[in-house]
């Protein structure tokens, strides 16, 4: 269907009555009716509960009786609260566990997989292998937590054992529980967990690309790497965009991963602002001031989100 | 060409099944432990493959957290939420891609936002206001806001699959003196039949995999979700060897259940949005 064909047609049938000044909006009143349900909902549960949020993050409360107007004074002590901004420090590693890390091993596989495995091996030995990458997606992260947290048990896992096995037993680590390796471990689980979804995303995006291009790019005799960056790169930079954007929130927004594997610890060194948000509201009753790490956090999305689709705009602009 | 370089070729494709390996080998693992005794696993160690079929470490596993009520929690909560939040979605997407209501692009904006919005800043005033109007730790509490939170989402992607709908379908079931209820019942959903499939299968698994609200929100065991439950005794650190092994082994099963049941959803559904 192409709106060259549709346009014309809607001109037409949609003026069976005169055309009028309120024809615009004539019609469209009494679909107002459907998005009642949907909006009635969404402020609700949504909207209400957010400025509510807001209005928390202004005030000092426990959660019972008034809340106390304070003011910004949360605010303040969020900038000067270290261990807010090294969870602030920490979820940078995570975007890069979570969005870098695997948006650029996902384009490598992605890649190898559509031009490579699939024309010499097959498409079906290239959706198998993308099968397997893809399983630790659909587990829920709890589950991938107790996968991992007895993996990587210093006392009956198996990596440690693994490596007592090869020799390496000087090797073995408390992985979750040593400050200095709970982040680098914690990353581990996420790249293993996060992989599959740029893989998903980038094969199918390459589907799209006209295969001439490829074609004439061996003809010329580019190499694996030169097609890789000249001509699958350019190609599925709108995928890129969206995996990026789409994965960076998701590392803004981690919660269960760090609840399952470290709560946070040990002493904050894995800790975000998303479980420090749900620290201060649930265990240290500070609601007002887990209000305001939520409302951070907030601002930092939203105006992320609207940087990303502006470089995307441009980008696209850039390609055109 | 790759003639020339035939055993660089075979070592790609090592290279991209040893990965592969690698990522599943956690999976194997586990099933493996899970089918040990815990003195079996004492003295073979997690590496060992197991002597036989032990499964009362499952079967324990399942009766002390009374895992077929969660199992059902977990159903009615997604499936719920699945068809309701569709059901929204599609009133919604009606309203703005095929009514063009005014204003429609700010709506849209608003969900989008909303799909974006970290959960953590509602958090606390849902709570409070579920406490309020009785439906802390309720099942229905949990349903109703994920209804809205995939909401978000469907409104967006639907009413965009909706506005490029073609006027001339619409017109002629009009012309033939149908509501715009019946236009929306005969006309669109099974002419989007294929989008409205696969946004129910996200939504399931979606809503299946979310822990965050109902942690907070499920506190009894009985209202509990699979995730919710594992990842609680996760967090307690109570669970030895055997019996993390046997949780994850139940956890991993309905995820790989509905993975291997969706795939034919989700291929057919993506390929015919593709032809749209």
């Amino acid at each position: 269907m192409t709106s060259p064909v549709t346009a014309p047609a809607a001109t037409v049938s949609a003026s069976p009555r005169p055309p009028s000044p309120k024809r615009r909006a004539g019609p469209s009143g009494p679909y107002l009716v459907y998005l009642v349900p949907g909006l009635v909902l969404f402020v609700g549960v949504i909207l209400l509960p957010f400025l509510m949020n807001l209005g928390i993050s202004f005030t000092r409360w426990h959660g019972v009786g008034t809340p106390e107007w304070t003011g910004l004074d949360n605010y303040d002590r969020l900038f000067s609260d270290t261990t807010f901004w090294a969870s602030f420090r920490n979820n940078l590693a995570v975007i890069l566990a979570m969005a870098i890390i695997p948006t650029m091993i996902g384009l490598v596989l992605g890649a190898a997989l559509f031009d490579y495995v699939a024309k010499r091996f097959g498409a079906g030995t290239a959706s198998g292998l993308r099968a397997s990458y893809y399983l630790p997606q659909v587990l829920p992260i709890p589950v991938a937590g107790i996968v991992w947290g007895w993996f990587l048990n210093p006392s009956y896992g198996a990596l440690n054992a693994s490596l007592e096995k090869l020799g390496l037993g000087g090797l073995a680590q408390d992985w979750l529980g040593d400050p200095s390796f709970a982040l680098s471990s914690v990353m581990v689980v996420m790249v293993w967990i996060q992989i599959g979804f740029p893989v998903v995303i980038f094969m199918s995006g390459l589907q799209r690309v006209d295969p001439a291009l490829y074609e004439a790019a061996e003809i010329d005799g580019a190499s694996w790497w030169r097609r890789f960056w000249h001509v699958t790169i350019p190609q599925i930079r709108p995928e890129i965009y969206v995996v990026l954007l789409w994965t960076t929130i998701a590392s803004l927004k981690v919660f269960a991963h760090i609840y399952v594997l470290t709560k946070g610890g040990p002493g904050g060194a894995t800790n975000v602002p998303a479980y420090y948000s749900y620290q201060n509201f649930f265990e240290k009753t500070q609601v007002g001031y887990g209000a305001a790490i939520a409302t951070a956090l907030t601002v930092v999305i939203v105006v992320l989100t609207v940087l990303f689709l502006r470089v995307q705009d441009t980008g696209d602009e850039e390609a055109r | 060409m790759a003639r020339r370089r035939e055993p660089a070729k075979y070592l790609v494709l090592l290279a991209l099944v040893v990965l592969a390996l690698m990522m599943l080998f956690p999976f194997v693992v586990v099933a493996f432990n899970a089918l040990k005794s815990p003195s079996e696993y004492a003295s073979n160690g997690p590496l060992a493959l197991p002597e036989g079929v032990y499964l009362q470490g499952i079967i324990d596993f399942w009766n002390r957290v009374d895992f077929g009520q969660k199992l059902l929690n977990s159903i009615v909560i997604s499936g719920s939420v699945a068809v309701l939040a569709v059901l929204v979605s599609l009133f919604n997407a009606y309203a703005l891609g095929i009514g063009r209501v005014r204003g429609r692009l700010w709506v849209l904006v608003l969900f989008l936002l909303a799909f974006t919005l970290p959960q953590e800043a509602l958090v606390y005033p849902l709570y409070y206001l579920s406490k309020q109007v009785g439906l802390y730790d309720t099942r229905l509490a949990v349903i109703i806001i994920f209804t809205v939170i995939q909401t978000a989402f469907g409104t967006y992607l639907l009413s965009s699959v909706l506005s490029s709908f073609p006027p001339e379908i619409l017109e002629a079931a009009r012309m033939d003196g149908a509501s715009r209820w019946q236009v929306l019942w005969r006309v669109v959903v099974p002419l989007s039949r294929p989008t409205l499939a696969v946004l129910l299968v996200f939504f399931f698994i979606w809503t299946w995999n979310e822990f965050f609200l109902p942690l907070v929100f499920l506190i009894s065991n009985d209202n509990q979700t699979v995730p919710v439950a594992l990842g609680v005794l996760q967090g307690q650190r109570l669970m030895d060897a055997t019996m993390s092994n046997a949780s994850a082994l139940l956890g991993i099963i309905p995820a790989i259940v509905f993975f291997l049941i969706f795939q034919r959803t989700l291929t057919r559904g993506i390929t015919v949005g593709a032809t749209k």
